[in-house]
């Protein structure tokens, strides 16, 4: 017999969470105090909060967040489209995608990370060399996830509908897409973190301003206080836009039963 | 195989599984190419999916995130009904179902006997001249499955639409054909036609128990049988 399987209380799990974190923080602060750890290697909390609040009063927390997400959203954006797009095409079409598949899983397994100084080089210190890393990284993600849930799709719905007098066109908008947007969906979530580390990493090899920009200066100043000061904003980030996107699905995916 | 079907008749295809019942469809459709021999539909071959065709799948066809009146609404949509007229119609067929206030649910919301009235709404808004049914309710369990062959009669009763429903259930044949067609148990060809005597318009609750319907029943199980046996020899010889 299976057990009731009882609903997590959410807001326990949240005030657990929020618990480990606290006790992380004061383990690190107190064993800095106490001299178990090197500030100078390790920072503290207590002074990566005041280099943010500096970063704060400078005004440059603003300028940096709306930089770099200026970059991972252009990046996801373009990136996704293409994705989609390809995806799309390549799936349609045996020959187009025995043709093509193989080079995209070819130069998905490079790793991308080390062309970044390339497009500084092609596009200069500009939000096109961002942009450019955050879709590199993007496009592989969107496009296999896309690919492969177009695939997966249920062939009496294509069957039904093409018997309802749809086209190509009409299939891939009534049946392929919606049903890959499930496999959509989630793989714009993990290609969100890979817009912004495209567009970070690319900040960190040359940029004027952006969170990567301010962590590759603190490197450079032998400041761990400001790197991890800049990692803690990456991820209130990444936090935010992880909400976003859970409203989204839940606005899109309406037609899905609750519980999965 | 050799089987012509006359306009206007509800014809059902019985068979052991595996004799090419569902494939028979399909090619009708022109959902798939005959790899040799015609399929002609009013004296046309098939070379592509016809106008005046509907399908009703065994299994659920209905577009999961589409709502009720977006899946029935869709045929229209795609052969360019104008807005007004398919608005009208769509609300029609979703009455004539009786799913009228489920207009904004999405399938996962429905029964399984819903989801088929759905589909069959979906199928009838187009009003094909042909409808093509492999099994449309074996899923559903004995009670939704009666109530589903009398609505099904009811709603096919003087529209003049052709009707080929494939089905291995002997009872359901008899009960809604005017004519039942035996197929061997492969390669497929026809072993016996019936034509069914009960009277029109029928009451499937009352048909069973007619006389007429008992005698078609063993002479056409006894066809059946045969085939039956020798399509599990076979597939236990395979297996």
């Amino acid at each position: 017999m299976r057990e009731r399987t009882q609903p997590v209380d959410r807001r326990a799990v949240a005030a657990i969470q929020i618990a480990l974190v606290a006790v992380f923080l004061l383990v690190w602060e107190l064993g800095v105090r106490v001299h178990l750890i090197d500030p100078f290697f390790f920072s503290a909390p207590s002074q990566i909060g005041e280099t943010i609040a500096s970063w704060w009063q400078h005004g440059y927390i603003v300028g940096d967040v709306v930089t770099t997400m200026k970059e991972t959203v252009l990046g996801l954006l373009v990136g996704g489209a293409i994705g989609i797009a390809l995806a799309a095409i390549l799936a349609s079409n045996r020959w187009l995608s025995a043709i093509f598949v193989p080079f995209l899983v070819l130069l998905n397994s490079l790793p991308r990370v080390t062309l970044v100084p390339l497009f500084i080089l092609w596009f200069g210190f500009t939000l096109w060399s961002k942009m450019v890393s955050a879709i590199v990284l993007v496009l592989f993600v969107v496009f296999f996830a896309t690919y492969d849930g177009i695939k997966d799709v249920d062939p009496t719905l294509v069957a039904n509908v093409r018997v309802m007098g749809a086209n190509r066109t009409a299939v891939m908008r009534h049946v392929l897409i919606p049903s890959a947007l499930t496999w959509i969906f989630s793989s714009l979530r993990s290609a969100v973190g890979f817009a912004l580390i495209g567009a970070v990493v690319a900040e960190y090899f040359g940029a004027q301003a952006g969170v990567g920009y301010r962590i590759q200066f603190s490197e450079s100043q032998l400041n761990t206080s400001g790197v991890f000061g800049g990692l803690f904003i990456l991820m209130v980030l990444v936090f935010f836009i992880n909400l976003f996107f859970q409203w989204l699905q839940r606005r899109l995916l309406v037609w899905k039963p609750a519980d999965s | 195989m050799n089987v012509e079907v006359a306009a206007e008749r509800f014809v059902a295809l019985v068979g052991p599984s595996g004799c090419g019942k569902s494939t028979t469809l399909s090619l009708i459709a022109g959902l798939d190419r005959p790899t040799s021999g015609t399929v002609t539909v009013r004296g046309k071959p098939v070379t592509g999916i016809g106008d005046g065709v509907g399908f009703l799948f065994q299994r659920d066809a209905l577009l999961p995130w589409k709502t009720v009146r977006d899946n029935v609404r869709l045929p229209l949509q795609l052969r360019g009904v104008e807005a007004a007229e398919a608005r009208s119609r769509v609300g029609e067929w979703i009455g004539r179902v009786g799913l009228r206030g489920f207009e904004s649910a999405f399938p996962y919301q429905l029964s399984g006997g819903m989801r088929k009235r759905v589909a069959l709404a979906q199928t009838l808004v187009y009003d094909p001249e042909i409808l093509l049914m492999d099994e449309p309710f074996s899923a559903l369990d004995v009670q939704t499955r009666n109530l589903m062959e009398g609505e099904l009669l009811a709603l096919w009763q003087g529209s003049g639409k052709t009707v080929i429903f494939v089905t291995h259930d002997l009872e359901e044949a008899i009960a809604l054909a005017d004519e039942v067609v035996v197929m061997t148990a492969g390669p497929a060809s026809v072993k016996a036609r019936y034509d069914v005597t009960l009277p029109r318009p029928r009451d499937i609750e009352q048909a069973r128990f007619d006389p007429r319907f008992t005698e078609l029943y063993s002479k056409t199980w006894n066809d059946l049988r045969d085939e039956v046996l020798e399509s599990y020899a076979r597939a236990n010889a395979a297996g």
